[in-house]
């Protein structure tokens, strides 16, 4: 099957994507990732203001099959979560990269551990 | 151990279906996805590759006495051409499968299908008890060469009528008739596990993909949607929420003591579930709806605020109704509807209700 990896993009082996094209870093799952999972029903999202350090878990997403908890790319500050992917986690299915993304982090590592496109491709 | 693989993976694979293994097979677990599949089942069909079921036929004069001896339901009610749902047990009454026996509408015997993977067992349990008591029978386990196919959903008559021979819309619930699919001998059974109308259909495993063409256009479905469609019709899957090792269990804990027929002179573990009876059950099973956003998965404690009063043997989120729904057994002083219980789902406790395990019914009745 083919999954859509945008390039612009940066990944993390737990199948995460950072988007760090602004100041804050926007995260969110993979296509293969979401696939993965199939029909997501819920989504548990952290409080904005809260801290999480690089690789922790942040929240959970939990589908008809599986639960799986989602683990930041990127340590920083929670400013912003997805509050339609609360109301309405088809969200994630539907569009991963777009109106399907979960939490936004100011952050204070780097991103340089993440994969490109290209490698997390060769990794799934 | 590697699992076989239906005569259809192939064409499963075509379609993009994501396996898994179930029972020593590996299986369709979604086309689509659960939820499209499901859907179309309730709104309007699906069809299923259900070869791993197991099917062991039961033939000579004494096919009915011995199936009898071995199964709760009474066999003799049946007459050519109908089927019965019932349990085999072991002495302690506790279930060893859950299985549904079809009297052959066009030939002597019975043809009864456990669930994957213990065909060989159930066969040597007849086998067994047939030499025992000295009964004059043939037992076959077919499963390798028997596949079976379910057309399940509102528009299962329609999608099946057009492709058999013979019209099969007239077939009362729980009987069979036999016919022809593009010239491929079937038995075509009034019988399901979604809790829709529909038909389950056993073919010649060689035959599969010809009787499975049939049905194109037909939304195909994976064993995720047959487990949420199961859940929400309040049906057990054996091997969950009950299983020799793990989830020992009576019909009477599991609520299938309407297909044990205390009547019969003897079958085994008649004399266990009567004194049972007798005595009452400590835990029975239960359907919960659960009042917050989670899943009350197999395994997870059920409390009664303060103890562990029971656990979650199947539990998903309903596509229908779009709430959590559960089955888990209690003690039974918790088991009355309406009780209010928790589960503990992760590092937190969530409210669930006890309600009639027949989700479908019930809740529609509600809505």
């Amino acid at each position: 099957m083919e999954f859509e990896i945008p390039s612009e993009l940066r990944y993390a082996e737990s199948h995460e994507w950072a988007d760090d094209r602004s100041e804050t870093v926007r995260v969110g799952i993979s296509d293969f990732a979401q696939d993965e999972l199939g029909d997501i029903v819920f989504v548990d999202l952290p409080s904005e203001g809260e801290g999480v350090g690089e690789g922790e878990e942040f929240g959970v997403l939990e589908s008809i099959k599986a639960v799986s908890d989602i683990y930041t790319p990127v340590a920083g500050t929670i400013v912003a979560t997805n509050e339609d992917v609360i109301d309405n986690p088809e969200l994630v299915n539907e569009d991963p990269y777009g109106s399907g993304w979960l939490v936004e982090v100011e952050p204070e590592g780097e991103l340089d551990h993440l994969l490109d496109a290209s490698e997390y491709q060769e990794m799934i | 151990m590697t699992s076989r693989k239906p005569p259809l993976y192939q064409i499963h694979q075509r379609a993009g279906a994501d396996f898994t293994d179930f029972g020593g097979w590996e299986m369709p677990v979604t086309f689509d996805s659960i939820s499209t599949e499901h859907d179309a089942v309730r709104e309007t069909a699906g069809c299923f590759d259900i070869s791993h079921m197991s099917e062991v036929v039961v033939r000579g004069p004494d096919a009915a006495a011995l199936t009898n001896r071995l199964t709760t339901n009474d066999v003799n009610k049946l007459d050519p051409g109908d089927a019965q749902y019932s349990c085999v047990l072991n002495d302690e009454g506790v279930i060893l499968d859950d299985i549904v026996v079809y009297r052959y509408p066009d030939r002597d015997g019975y043809l009864f299908v456990p669930n994957a993977g213990h065909g060989a067992q159930m066969a040597a349990r007849w086998e067994d008890r047939a030499s025992a008591l000295d009964l004059d029978v043939t037992v076959e386990d077919q499963s390798e060469g028997t596949g079976m196919i379910a057309v399940q959903g509102p528009d299962a008559v329609e999608a099946v009528e057009s492709a058999t021979a013979d019209a099969v819309g007239d077939l009362s619930r729980f009987t069979a008739q036999r016919t022809e699919i593009d010239d491929v001998s079937c038995l075509v059974a009034r019988t399901g596990y979604t809790g829709e109308d529909g038909y389950e259909i056993v073919l010649p495993a060689a035959d599969s993909e010809t009787v499975w063409a049939a049905f194109d256009g037909i939304q195909p479905c994976g064993l995720g949607a047959r487990d949420t469609l199961r859940l929400e019709a309040g049906l057990l899957l054996s091997g969950q929420d009950f299983d020799l090792d793990t989830e020992p269990r009576t019909p009477l804990e599991a609520g299938l003591g309407f297909v044990v027929d205390f009547e019969k002179p003897s079958f085994v573990g008649k004399d266990a579930l009567l004194e049972l009876r007798e005595n009452g059950v400590d835990e029975r099973i239960v359907g919960l709806r659960i009042e917050e956003r989670a899943i009350a998965r197999q395994g997870y404690s059920i409390t009664d605020g303060d103890d562990e009063i029971g656990h979650v043997t199947s539990g998903t989120m309903s596509p229908t109704f779009e709430v959590p729904l559960a089955l888990g057994y209690v003690d039974t002083e918790y088991a009355a509807e309406g009780t209010q219980l928790g589960i503990e789902v992760r590092n937190r406790v969530v409210d669930a209700t006890v309600v009639d395990q027949r989700f479908l019914n019930t809740l529609e009745a509600d809505a």
